[in-house]
């Protein structure tokens, strides 16, 4: 116990340290490495690429079949988007202000999808739509991404409406405006940048989740996670680093915007 | 009168909770069950599939390595992740926000992108190999991928994000003026880390190991990706059944017994955690 000598930067600080740097490291490394990858002019995946050029992400843009990926991805994302958010912002409305019994275990339900393994819910909800004919459909895909993001919703609108002063809607009752008014004047435009910051979620837990299309999708109607799964099942061609580099920004635009809402909802809150 | 106009309050935002559970009970809860029927009913109820996966060598080895993986995988979690969240909990809120956003990123990524990203890596031509034979610490390509190793390190890396924001999220719940206590009581570091900020820290400890643990036991993409011949684990079972056996009936039993140790475990993780706070620690 010498070295325990109750010094500021004595060695087990400087360790552990060390250790959480390189923990960093291990985190950010596979995804730069892919992006830097995917710029690579070079036949083979190598690090750090030879020569830089875009030729793989004219590979992935210039194959009909990639772009028509893109596009039942972006569809898929943006119908959950629309069906979870509006889904959302009225459960958690209810969660953050009614009063009524069993409201833990009706919390408990909603975020259910969060738990159970993505592989039981596509299973579950392949079935179901096989028995409805309509596996190969947009909108059955999007139904199912909207119950893995209806959670991911509710919990960012439960948080955003809980830092809400609920007395500004009382004000704006009491001054004669209507309940739709208050709700559609002073709550909603209040709650705006947590509700869209919602959006994005759910929209990016769509465009990333795999589990769900791969069930779902058909011959010609397949997600990017889809396109990607059935590529890689054959061979790592380093189109793949494109289409993820793609991905990553996709994620990264999202994080960051919900990171600008955040922050003017910060201040418009406070 | 104010009673009933609460009352009718209580109520409205009753009603607005219905369009989510409808759809919820449709599609998630009502194919749920479908899964379970399907599991016992075959012209009649039975349990004869349960006692197919208990009894077969081969189900119950696939059993026994989804265990072990996700074991060891939980064990990786933990060691790489208390000393990030320990060291994030004690920067400044500033500099560990920043930080955060490296935690992060790979959180909110595709699974099948990273899990990708280490095919790359891993692989026999892959970069690592490349560095490693550079480096002249091995002549021939190491076998990295693949194989349980290859699972495991994916599997670390997919899950690390879940334990780091977990743990982060109790420590930061810790009063640093209990440390500080402890120091001035003239504790030296390693005693008030090892008396104070510890135990404080266990319900984070036990709820990311549950939580890792869990999401492993489920894990699909990673392992049949990553993973070689003997590598199945029961969530590639059930796809397996469903995709080219066709017996959808034993993947909707598998899945049972799936959705079962799922829920136990989750049922323990309440009792520690709330999980939406985790997620709202997040970035």
């Amino acid at each position: 116990m010498t070295s325990a000598d109750g010094q500021r930067n004595g060695p087990g600080a400087v360790a552990i340290t060390a250790l959480a740097g390189a923990v960093l490291v291990f985190l950010i490394a596979p995804v730069a490495i892919i992006v830097m990858v995917s710029l690579s002019g070079a036949d083979y995946l190598s690090f750090p690429p030879p020569h830089l050029s875009l030729r793989w992400y004219q590979r992935f843009l210039g194959t009909p079949s990639w772009r028509q990926a893109i596009w039942v991805s972006t569809q898929v994302a943006g119908l959950t988007m629309l069906f979870a958010t509006a889904l959302g912002l009225l459960t958690s409305l209810a969660l953050v202000r009614g009063r009524f019994r069993a409201k833990g275990a009706i919390y408990a339900l909603l975020l259910s999808p969060m738990i159970v393994p993505t592989i039981i819910t596509a299973i579950a909800l392949y079935f179901f739509f096989v028995r409805l004919k309509a596996t190969g459909s947009i909108v059955a895909m999007a139904l199912g991404h909207t119950v893995l993001a209806l959670p991911v919703v509710i919990i960012i609108m439960a948080a955003t409406l809980q830092g809400f002063d609920i007395r500004l809607e009382h004000a704006a009752l009491s001054l004669g405006a209507s309940r739709l008014t208050a709700l559609r004047r002073i709550t909603l435009p209040l709650v705006l940048p947590g509700l869209l910051s919602a959006a994005l979620f759910a929209f990016l837990t769509s465009f990333d989740e795999l589990l769900i299309p791969l069930f779902l999708s058909g011959v010609e109607v397949q997600t990017l996670t889809v396109r990607i799964w059935n590529s890689l099942v054959l061979e790592v061609d380093p189109t793949i680093a494109a289409v993820s580099s793609f991905l990553i920004g996709v994620t990264t635009v999202v994080l960051g915007a919900s990171a600008l809402l955040r922050g003017r909802g910060d201040t418009t809150t406070t | 009168m104010k009673e009933t106009v609460e009352g009718r309050e209580a109520r409205r935002y009753l009603s607005a909770l219905a369009p989510a559970l409808v759809v919820l009970a449709a599609l998630f809860v009502y194919p749920l069950l479908g899964i379970v029927h399907r599991s016992v009913y075959k012209g009649g109820y039975t349990l004869d599939l349960y006692r197919q996966i208990f009894r077969v060598p081969v189900y119950l080895q696939v059993l026994l390595a989804t265990f072990k993986v996700s074991a060891l995988v939980t064990l990786v979690c933990l060691v790489l992740g208390y000393p990030l969240a320990y060291v994030l909990a004690t920067r400044r809120p500033r500099t560990a926000q920043l930080l955060m956003i490296i935690v992060v990123l790979p959180f909110f990524t595709s699974i099948i992108v990273r899990t990708y990203a280490w095919m790359v890596l891993l692989g026999r031509n892959g970069i690592v190999n490349q560095y490693l034979m550079m480096l002249g610490l091995t002549s021939t390509p190491m076998a990295l991928l693949y194989n349980q190793a290859g699972v495991i390190i994916g599997m670390s890396y997919v899950l690390l994000p879940y334990m780091v924001l977990t743990v982060y999220s109790v420590m930061r719940g810790i009063d640093p003026g209990l440390v500080r206590a402890a120091h001035s009581l003239g504790a030296s570091r390693l005693q008030a880390f090892r008396r104070v900020f510890l135990p404080l820290s266990l319900p984070g400890i036990a709820g990311g190991t549950l939580l890792v643990f869990i999401l492993s036991l489920g894990f699909f993409i990673t392992p049949a990706l990553m993973g070689g011949p003997g590598d199945v684990m029961i969530a590639m079972l059930i796809e397996r059944e469903v995709e080219i056996t066709l017996n959808w009936s034993f993947a909707s039993a598998l899945a049972v017994v799936l959705l079962a140790l799922t829920l136990l475990g989750f049922a323990g993780y309440n009792r520690l955690l709330r999980l939406d706070r985790v997620f709202e620690g997040r970035g």
